[in-house]
């Protein structure tokens, strides 16, 4: 039946041959590389964007993605142009960057730091991304900036609340437009002792993962200073959902606030669960018993309806905002997809404008000398008042806002009003305070 | 050759003529076609599909052998992973020691959740490995994360010990993975015309330690004790009946497959220095199952195949997005277009998971020996063909 007959001489030829190409690559190591990683060489260039398509943040991700080919439009001067004419720095001329027209590509990163990885990898490796942004999970965001960091690419993180990202995994190569837990806490907790006094006893459920942990600490830190106390902090599972076992010992324990550091579908089942036992409705030691959930989106607020209206929360930004740079944003937005964009759409569409600006200022694509040009960049016109790329851990600074769920949404879209805008002075921190310690930047890797 | 008879010699050698071509078997359209969206040739997807290979194999040792069915294996995967990182972090960044521990670590996990699980068959049995692959993969992402480092995954540091190494580079960054000084990492491309091949080192490193893995699984299959698993197989009862004690044997394959899962573990942390807990999920365990259904169970090169193809369709049909698929309908007059994107675009991109099951559907039914019945019915075709007055001849073995 089988026609190859295998003599002696046959195998030992195949075996040298086998040999002799499996000791070839050792060859050549690393010699590829000169000058930076996937330095654009055509008329073009390749932005990779990194967002969850599948999964619990499909709907974020699907949202980040309308802004970054919305950016992509106005950088390559198609469309209204959008914040490129508020924003302060005016070298972006809508010919793309450099005047190489800016292309993408999209991967799916199914909120898994793996899939993640093997996305980005494929896109550094495949199709020449010299940038990877995106990315709606803290874990997600680590992982990711974390692999640019060692191919030698410009990482611009999404969303990603965690202390960690520009803390103890901090990296030379990523940057983060988006606030965190910190800062989430340091605006939140005045308006609380504003609206509900300083005498209050927190009580905590925190969903039980780094990015949970950072919240709940930072929240926790923040109140006590203004005299709270914290009866206890409970740790939730992330696959939770149904929390009534949860909420009950809630009823019973003294305490009159009950902080909710979940996200996504979790808050939204929390909370539907903490209204359903009558929470707001309670009094507890003589005061009305309120729930705070320091991290709000506004498609978190859509998932939970009636029960999020009058609750408190903090956001990195709201289409609401009435400053021209927003204004010119929700417009460009709304004329392409017919609905306003959310925080997560908001801020990839800035970190892809930042970066473009930065290589613009930087007239060259190294990640080196992108960095140079983001680190310790003050900028404005982008929505969120002056800003500031701190150098020291590649962190924006920027106000935050305090919103509340509202009690009478005009549409759809209306679900969050504007409390606060607290000032960036208040949320700033020394980049060696305790929360974000552990870690260090490293140096740049261009990848060469 | 090397004690296998000739047709497995042949298979060995086909597996190797492969895995050396694949940068070439793998980009069969010029770079800047339109085509290249489908070429897999880039370093990264090369060492899945090898490493998944070899997780498919060892599970295919317990599943195609045995019929125990595990849904836990993404377990140990994830435990080798874990122990390489370790590695990494404590000792150097030199891959052996990294994937020795990984496959003893491994191999003491399923001695342990075996030895408890294999007091049961069946559906049980697998319920049992599911029950403890949920519970590592709890413990990974938030019990033990001063080891596992929780959700965010375990990572290298600047301030890692790294007592045979360095704990950072001469200018500040995290040392890389290597082979007595070969990095992982380090890709050759050539430059062919329209034609780019990349060769990358730690491709190359995974692929002859899958050789070594498909050699070693050769062996077992054709082993007296391969055999033995092949009985209890198809009657466990009976084997009991005659006075045999089939649990050593069960547990024996349940650790070699382990161990298997350990080394992928260990190679996937070599060649991306992270472990996620992810890696341990249900899903993760699910995923090797199919592969190997879809390649085809009880075969030698059915997981291998399966677990390319599912690999394929994850890394490469999910970067298929709106854009382009404007671009290839292009020709078609405007409203067309708009449509034919509109179908097309649910089955690809975030939809990629969509037409994986219509083609897991297609497969089970109508090739339920997998994609190596297909190749065998193809074959069969042609044999007829040829050869059609000789009978007997075309009696079909199957290719294991």
């Amino acid at each position: 039946m089988t026609k190859n007959i295998l003599t002696r001489r046959g195998v030992l030829k195949t075996g040298a041959g086998v040999g002799a190409t499996l000791a070839v690559p050792t060859l050549f190591t690393g010699a590829a590389w000169a000058g930076y990683m996937n330095e654009p060489m055509g008329a073009s260039v390749t932005l990779g964007f990194n967002v969850p398509q599948t999964g619990p943040y499909a709907d974020e991700g699907a949202d980040e993605l309308r802004a970054y080919q919305l950016a992509v439009e106005h950088l390559n001067g198609e469309g209204d142009g959008g914040m490129l004419q508020t924003f302060s720095s005016k070298v972006l001329e809508g010919n793309g960057i450099l005047g190489k027209k800016v292309e993408y590509v999209t991967g799916d990163t199914q909120t898994k730091s793996d899939a993640a990885r093997a996305s980005a990898k494929s896109m550094i490796e495949k199709d020449g991304a010299i940038m990877i942004t995106g990315g709606s999970s803290s874990g997600v965001a680590v992982a990711v900036q974390g692999l640019c960091q060692e191919a030698g690419v410009i990482f611009m993180a999404g969303l990603t609340h965690s202390n960690d990202t520009t803390g103890k995994d901090k990296k030379a190569n990523g940057f983060r437009h988006f606030f965190n837990a910190y800062m989430s806490g340091a605006a939140l907790a005045p308006v609380l002792a504003a609206q509900y006094g300083t005498d209050r006893k927190a009580y905590h459920l925190t969903a039980d993962y780094t990015w949970g942990w950072t919240q709940e600490e930072s929240i926790v830190a923040a109140t006590e200073a203004l005299g709270w106390e914290t009866v206890n902090t409970v740790k939730t599972p992330l696959a939770q959902t149904d929390f009534s076992s949860y909420i009950a010992p809630v009823l019973n324990s003294g305490a009159d606030v009950l902080v909710l550091n979940h996200y996504g579908g979790n808050m939204v089942n929390s909370l539907t669960n903490a209204v359903q036992f009558g929470l707001r409705e309670k009094m507890a030691n003589g005061k009305q018993f309120e729930i705070v959930v320091p991290l709000f989106s506004r498609l978190m607020a859509r998932g939970a309806g009636e029960n999020i209206k009058g609750i408190l929360g903090s956001t990195n930004w709201h289409w609401s905002l009435t400053d021209e740079g927003t204004k010119a944003f929700v417009k460009s937005f709304g004329t392409k997809y017919g609905f306003p964009p959310s925080q997560a759409a908001h801020t990839c569409y800035v970190q892809t404008l930042l970066y473009a600006d930065a290589a613009q200022r930087a007239g060259s694509f190294n990640p080196c000398a992108i960095a140079e040009a983001l680190e310790g960049y003050e900028f404005d016109g982008l929505g969120n008042g002056p800003t500031l790329y701190r150098a020291e851990d590649h962190q924006c600074f920027k106000d935050v806002l305090v919103v509340r769920g509202k009690e009478n949404p005009t549409s759809e879209f209306d679900l969050l009003e504007v409390v606060e805008v607290t000032p960036r002075a208040q949320v700033e921190y020394a980049p060696d305070h305790p929360m974000f310690a552990g870690g260090a930047l490293g140096s740049c890797n261009p990848g060469a | 050759m090397l004690g296998l008879n000739k047709k497995d010699s042949t298979l060995l050698l086909i597996v190797a003529a492969m895995v050396l071509l694949a940068p070439f078997i793998l980009n069969p359209f010029p770079a800047d076609s339109a085509m290249a969206q489908f070429n897999a040739g880039y370093p990264d997807l090369m060492q899945r599909f090898v490493i998944f290979g070899i997780f498919a194999i060892g599970f295919n040792i317990l599943f195609g052998l045995t019929g125990y069915l595990s849904f836990g294996h993404a377990a140990f995967l994830g435990v080798g992973s874990y122990s390489a990182v370790w590695m990494f972090k404590l000792l150097s960044m030199n891959v052996i020691p990294a994937i020795l521990l990984a496959v003893l670590v491994s191999g003491v996990f399923a001695l342990v959740i075996g030895f408890v699980s294999l007091r049961r068959t069946g559906i049980y049995f697998s319920i049992l490995t599911l029950a403890f692959a949920q519970m590592s993969f709890n413990l990974a992402y938030s019990v033990l994360t001063p080891i596992t480092n929780g959700e965010t995954g375990l990572q290298l540091t600047l301030d890692d010990p790294r007592i045979l190494g360095v704990s950072a580079t001469a200018d500040g960054g995290i040392p890389v993975t290597s082979l007595f000084g070969m990095e992982m990492r380090s890709t050759f491309t050539l430059d062919a015309g329209a034609w780019l091949f990349q060769f990358n080192t730690g491709y190359y490193f995974c692929g002859a330690v899958l050789l070594l893995a498909f050699y070693l699984a050769i062996r077992i299959f054709r082993s007296p004790f391969g055999l033995m698993l092949r009985a209890i197989k198809s009657n466990r009862t009976r084997m009991n009946y005659t006075g045999l004690n089939t649990k050593p044997y069960a547990l024996a394959a349940f650790v070699i497959s382990g161990m298997y899962a350990g080394l992928a573990g260990g190679l996937m942390a070599s060649m991306d220095p992270l472990a996620g807990a992810e890696r341990m999920q249900w899903t993760a365990s699910g995923e090797v199952v199919l592969m190997t259904i879809l390649g085809g169970a009880g075969t030698l090169i059915g997981p291998v195949l399966g677990a390319g193809f599912i690999k394929y369709f994850e890394n490469i049909f999910s970067k298929i997005n709106e854009g382009v698929l404007h671009q290839w309908f292009a020709f078609l007059p405007d409203g067309m277009e708009n449509g034919v994107v509109w179908v097309v675009e649910h089955f690809v991109g975030p939809g990629w998971h969509l037409t994986l099951g219509l083609l897991f559907m297609l497969v089970v039914t109508f090739l339920p020996g997998g994609l190596v019945e297909g190749g065998q019915r193809i074959a069969r075709l042609f044999r007829r063909k040829s050869t059609e007055p000789q009978d007997g001849a075309t009696q079909s073995h199957p290719a294991e």
